[in-house]
């Protein structure tokens, strides 16, 4: 109760972190390798880094979805495989990656019917999170009905419903149009500004990093390291004058030219940084 | 009322072939003179089936113990084809063992067996009929099952891993609704192979009243419009199981692209 400002909590402490891969032929392929990172409570951050950098292998460590050759990933104090029992994790992949077989409501529901939870319960956090992607209207239509950016929104929604202290995205509007992903760029930082939650966020896309984040993680390739972490000062809430301010074009740059040398360095495919700068800024 | 004025006009194009050849059948028939025992026009059989219809070869009592063998065999090769499924599925050593055996076995013409089944169960049984016509309908099942509990997107898997699902979970909310279509695929695939399971077994001794043996009996005395009203009641059985599978998708897979593709323009 201090008037002093205590930093926020660590959510994620990523120490000496490694892992390498056995390919067929016998070698080893070494994905991330030295990564040490720490993330506190409400930041969004973003991995951003070209193909073959290991940031979507970093976003799976920390989610527990696979598991570390070297080093610990510690979330909310515990290890990760705990912080997955204890549903710390809300995912969303590239893919919406929705049950065809369900309603909306029930594809958000899913999460919940693992719990003991009781079903008045159930339906009153389906009817929170669909009002909080703003989906009411669409709770019984089916996935197939629904437009790519809106079958994503269910994702976010179903990703949300554990409460979880954690959102993991793995490039989640990379299928969508531009206009599109600008929209949803919006409704996600409405949404993290609404919950609080803390996010990481794995894209390729520099403009959406930049736009997005608290601090923006550049990564390498072959193997996949840190190079730099950007942090984005960019007031908040941010909107449609964010994207045309001279501070954002000046952070963009920063990024665009950390990734530069980064790739310089690795020598790496130099294609997905093309793409990466033709899905970014034009002028 | 709009839907039934659609499918009407839908339909329209085959309606008018089938009753087009139909029609064109009888003409040729009349036109060269071409004997019954060669091929009975239309109009004929049509009199077979009605004359034989209680009396006489006695279809319709004949057609009702052949539809009970087809479908005691499809039951019977569907429970079996889900049960192996479901262990294959669940134990990855077993599928090494039960798949090449599995693909082996379906390579035999099950139908040769006729006779034995006949022999073990008894011809004047029903049993035998429906023993050949289960092991007809156990393989496209089983393979359609295991292909639809074990194809599941590993994004998905993922997904329940991240809500900590156990495997009974994953395999109630993910593996089995994945699986249904695929086991209605195999079920109408199903419902023409027990039938020929039925008839086949007849073919080999039976009691006299059953399709099978109105096919062979009435084929010996060379009452041929009476073998051709057997094999199209037993062409229109095997269509009204196939439409009652395909009628039942419409209830438990309305979702899936087979499906809804009808309904959305």
């Amino acid at each position: 109760m201090t008037a002093e400002k205590t930093p926020d909590p660590l959510v994620v402490r990523l120490e000496g972190l490694e892992k390498t891969f056995a390919l067929p032929s016998g070698e080893t392929m070494t994905a991330v390798s030295g990564i040490d990172l720490e993330l506190r409570r409400g930041e969004f951050v973003s991995l951003i880094g070209p193909s073959g950098c290991g940031k979507s292998t970093l976003l799976r460590l920390i989610g527990d979805l696979t598991q570390p050759s070297a080093g610990s990933v510690t979330v909310n104090g515990k290890r990760a495989h705990q912080a997955r029992l204890d549903r710390d994790y809300g995912m969303v992949f590239q893919a919406p990656v929705l049950f065809e077989w369900r309603t909306v409501e029930e594809n958000v529901r899913l999460p919940l019917e693992l719990t003991s939870q009781d079903r008045a319960g159930r339906d009153a956090r389906v009817r929170e999170m669909l009002a909080l992607v703003e989906l009411t209207d669409f709770a019984r239509h089916h996935p197939y009905q629904l437009s790519g950016g809106m079958q994503q929104r269910v994702a976010i929604a179903r990703a949300l419903t554990f409460s979880p202290s954690i959102l993991l995205m793995d490039e989640p509007f990379g299928a969508l149009d531009e206009m599109t992903r600008e929209r949803m760029n919006s409704e996600v930082l409405r949404i993290w500004e609404q919950t609080g939650i803390t996010v990481v966020f794995v894209t390729h896309s520099i403009p959406e990093a930049v736009f997005l984040s608290s601090r923006v993680v550049v990564m390498s390739a072959r193997p996949g390291r840190i190079t730099r972490v950007v942090e984005i000062d960019l007031p908040r809430p941010r909107g449609v004058e964010t994207r045309e301010s001279r501070r954002y074009f000046e952070l963009v740059t920063e990024v665009r030219e950390a990734l530069r040398g980064g790739e310089g360095r690795a020598e790496g495919d130099h294609a997905s940084l093309e793409r990466a700068e033709a899905e970014g800024l034009i002028g | 009322m709009r839907k039934v004025r659609e499918r009407v006009i839908r339909y329209f194009p085959a309606i008018v072939v089938g009753v087009g050849g139909i029609a064109i059948w009888e003409g040729v028939i009349r036109a060269l003179e071409i004997r019954a025992f060669i091929l009975p026009a239309p109009s004929a059989i049509w009199r077979a089936l009605v004359e034989n219809w209680d009396a006489g070869y006695q279809i319709f009592p004949a057609a009702q113990v052949t539809l009970q063998e087809a479908g005691g065999g499809l039951i019977a090769g569907a429970l079996l084809g889900l049960a192996v499924a479901f262990a294959v599925a669940r134990f990855p050593t077993a599928r090494d063992i039960v798949l090449p055996v599995g693909i082996a076995v379906n390579a035999i013409p099950i139908v040769a067996f006729a006779p034995i089944a006949n022999q073990w169960f008894g011809s004047q049984s029903p049993y035998s009929k429906m023993a050949i016509s289960a092991a007809l309908v156990f393989f496209p099942i089983m393979i359609n099952v295991l292909r639809g509990l074990t194809q599941v997107d590993s994004s998905s898997l993922e997904l329940m891993r991240s809500y900590a699902a156990g495997d009974m979970a994953v395999l109630r909310k993910v593996r089995i609704p994945n699986a249904l279509p695929f086991f209605l695929t195999g079920l109408k695939i199903g419902t023409t192979l027990s039938l020929i399971g039925a008839v086949v077994g007849e073919y080999f001794g039976g009691l006299n009243v059953a399709l099978g043996r109105v096919v062979v009996e009435s084929a010996s005395t060379l009452a041929f419009e009476v073998t051709w009203a057997a094999i199209l009641v037993v062409s229109v059985t095997g269509i009204v199981m196939y439409l009652v599978v395909a009628g039942s998708e419409r209830v438990l897979i309305p979702w899936h692209p087979s499906v809804r593709g009808e309904r959305v323009a």
